[in-house]
């Protein structure tokens, strides 16, 4: 298990700096790495139940990773062609799959917090055995939904853990500029709710932490867990972080407290892992990603008319007529359009 | 959010003093039950939407009802002694925050449980939008449906009820009709209204279900105490005619009744009366067919005029009807200000509007 952690935080990383690379590149639209927060993704997810619903952000791709969806199936999202279980309907990154029990991500921040209050409310009834966790960052702890989940977790009293990654920043915002108190943990005694704070860099704490807090959740006790981290890379493709912060203070978490690092120093101290094997793996793991990364590449996009599929469970009829008002308006005017991408009408 | 007891205790009783409300009267018509659904007893619109829940409860054990003060029976009482009948693990109170018990609601339908959701006031809706727009009505469409918050619906009062003033007066159902994903029901009666929420709860897809407020004691019906479903997306022609369509749904259907008998008896103008029942998705057909046949349109809401329903009505029903029509399409809404306090006789579009629109479009001259 050990083992498997740590390969996850090293195939996060590697994926993330193929997909960046190829953002960059102008291969995929966006992109949105992990860098510096791989032991708090992972280590959390592997502190759960794999049946354990979990509800998250956008920066927890590791949590996915650790429960076992395919490379291929994060690349296919991100290039959004017919074999994305999500029908290509979203940007880069927004990952979810209900057989491993990730609900598909969206990009308004903090809107899941009470939807997974909800949703252990109904574990609850079930007597399922299941608890909820959902991840969140510092900032969209700011936000309105924050404040009425963790109330309503607390008053209803629901199996949920609140995970939430404080990396210092929301895009350009330090955290001097998103809160005034005791970090995202001084709130929780505020609603009542049982409440640590981890270093967020090292795997075992955060492993640890998130295994006591799940022991509290299954007695109906919500648990807020601020993990303390930095956001090493930049907020996203569409950021230069290096506008409002600066270098040195980057380099100095680089290298100074990098969570993949410290736990391979632990490991290789146990005498579970050498240099030779890190290096294969690394290979190996890199490999496997360009793989699955110029598979995807090659995928032709889903047809055209799935845009107008799941809007509501059945097409009503408004639909259908707009459905087919495109498909005219192809025949004659196909030639305008990136036709040759799409499988066809 | 919350509105205070004296607030809600003073519109209960305005609700029951009709001849100290600001408002235009509204006469009620009541209509008949499908006997095909069976015995039969006299029920409110509270008691209606009572029973619909009640039965939507008993026939599926994971249902639960949730807001503000629903447990003790609901400000308005339609959920009275269904805490008793089912637990509090089913029927409680959240704490007074909206985009939570949005959020809390599509949780809940995520997991498969059936979630209905009372936002005490329409005009209350609002801190949910984000949740209601940005989160359930997407939720299969961006999952690739892989998940759905199908079993989820949300009730809320609505419309005028004499002095509700800015706040417990509004219609907001257009904001809502902007929203791919949503289905949005407004019924006219508690006959109705039970087959529609009955429908709403049980239908796959997020349904925001409002409840006009000023009917709950003032409409008292046949309803049938059995289990039954009106279907959705359906209009229904209450009335038939053949000079003029007329559109309305909520209160206003039964102000839109009121002037067509005036003109009937004034003049011999015959106005079809439609009520559009669904708002989102609606049923363009059965409107543009009575169109077809009467060449004439009058569509009429509480709401705002810019950017109201109606706009949305008379675009189509122009695109689809235009060799049919033979004046152009009015519309007899709110005017575009806030919902006044005193001045609330003078701002719903009243009968007496309705009447003057229809004589307008009969006297129109080419």
């Amino acid at each position: 298990m050990a083992l498997k952690m740590y390969q996850n935080m090293v195939t996060l990383y590697q994926m993330d700096k193929i997909l960046y690379d190829s953002q960059r590149q102008g291969r995929i639209s966006f992109y949105l790495t992990n860098t510096g927060e791989e032991a708090a993704q992972i280590g959390s997810t592997a502190g759960l139940n794999d049946t354990d619903l979990i509800y998250g952000q956008y920066r927890e791709t590791g949590s996915l990773l650790y429960r076992g969806f395919p490379l291929e199936n994060f690349m296919h999202q991100c290039y959004g062609n017919a074999k994305d279980i999500g029908g290509g309907k979203q940007m880069p990154i927004h990952y979810g799959s209900s057989e491993h029990h990730f609900v598909t991500i969206s990009s308004t921040l903090a809107t899941q917090l009470p939807q997974a209050v909800g949703s252990a409310y109904a574990f609850k009834r079930e007597k399922n055995g299941r608890i909820v966790l959902a991840y969140f960052g510092e900032g969209a702890a700011s936000e309105g939904d924050a404040h009425g989940a963790m109330n309503m977790a607390s008053t209803l009293k629901c199996p949920v853990i609140f995970f939430c990654r404080n990396n210092g920043y929301a895009i350009s915002t330090p955290t001097t500029e998103q809160y005034g108190g005791d970090g995202i943990a001084g709130k929780a005694i505020g609603y009542g709710i049982h409440v640590i704070r981890v270093d967020g860099n090292d795997l075992i704490a955060v492993y640890n932490a998130t295994k006591a807090a799940r022991q509290i959740a299954m007695e109906n006790e919500p648990v807020l867990i601020e993990a303390m981290t930095y956001r090493l890379g930049h907020h996203s493709t569409s950021d230069d972080s290096t506008t409002y912060r600066s270098n040195e203070e980057v380099n100095i978490w680089q290298q100074n407290d990098n969570p993949i690092a410290r736990f391979r120093t632990v490991l290789q101290n146990k005498g579970w892992w050498n240099d030779e094997e890190d290096m294969a793996y690394r290979q190996k793991v890199q490999k496997e990603i360009m793989k699955a990364f110029l598979y995807a590449e090659k995928i032709p996009k889903p047809n055209i008319l799935s845009m107008f599929d799941d809007v509501y469970k059945e097409m009503p009829k408004n639909l259908q007529e707009q459905r087919d008002e495109l498909a005219e308006h192809l025949k004659n005017y196909g030639k305008y359009y990136p036709m040759k991408d799409f499988e066809g009408t | 959010m919350a509105t205070t007891g004296y607030v809600i205790k003073s519109l209960i009783n305005l609700i029951k003093i009709p001849s100290i409300r600001y408002a235009s009267g509204i006469t009620f018509v009541p209509s008949q039950a499908d006997p095909s659904h069976g015995e039969i007893s006299r029920m409110n619109l509270c008691q209606a939407i009572n029973n619909a829940i009640d039965i939507a409860m008993g026939s599926d054990s994971s249902t639960c009802l949730f807001g503000e003060d629903v447990a003790f029976g609901g400000v308005f009482r339609c959920t009275i002694g269904l805490q008793a009948k089912y637990g509090k693990d089913r029927v409680f109170n959240t704490p007074i925050c909206e985009q939570g018990i949005a959020g809390f609601g599509i949780g809940l339908a995520v997991c498969g449980s059936t979630a209905i959701a009372e936002i005490q006031f329409a005009d209350y809706i609002f801190p949910a939008f984000d949740q209601i727009v940005n989160e359930a009505a997407k939720y299969r469409y961006r999952s690739g449906n892989l998940f759905n918050c199908g079993k989820l619906t949300i009730r809320a009062t609505w419309g005028a009820v004499g002095h509700g003033g800015l706040y417990h007066s509004q219609s907001p159902e257009a904001y809502f009709t902007h929203t791919p994903g949503l289905k949005v029901v407004v019924p006219r009666g508690p006959i109705q209204a039970k087959g529609l929420l009955l429908s709403c709860i049980r239908n796959e897809n997020p349904c925001i279900f409002f409840e006009p407020k000023l009917l709950y004691r003032a409409a008292v019906e046949d309803v049938p105490i059995g289990d039954y479903e009106t279907e959705l997306e359906q209009a229904e022609v209450v009335k038939e005619g053949k000079d003029i369509t007329v559109v309305s749904w909520g209160t206003q259907l039964h102000v839109a009744l009121d002037a067509a008998k005036v003109v009937e008896e004034e003049i011999g103008v015959s106005c079809e009366v439609i009520d559009l029942r669904t708002i989102l998705p609606w049923d363009i057909d059965t409107v543009a067919k009575s169109v077809q046949k009467t060449g004439h349109l009058i569509i009429t809401h509480e709401a705002p005029i810019t950017s109201g329903f109606a706009a949305e009505i008379s675009t189509k029903v122009q695109e689809r009807c235009f060799f049919h029509l033979e004046a152009p399409i009015s519309r007899v809404c709110g005017w575009d200000t806030p919902f006044p306090h005193i001045f609330e006789p003078f701002y719903l579009p009243t009968k007496w509007r309705i009447i003057e629109a229809i004589k307008k479009l009969i006297d129109f001259q080419h």
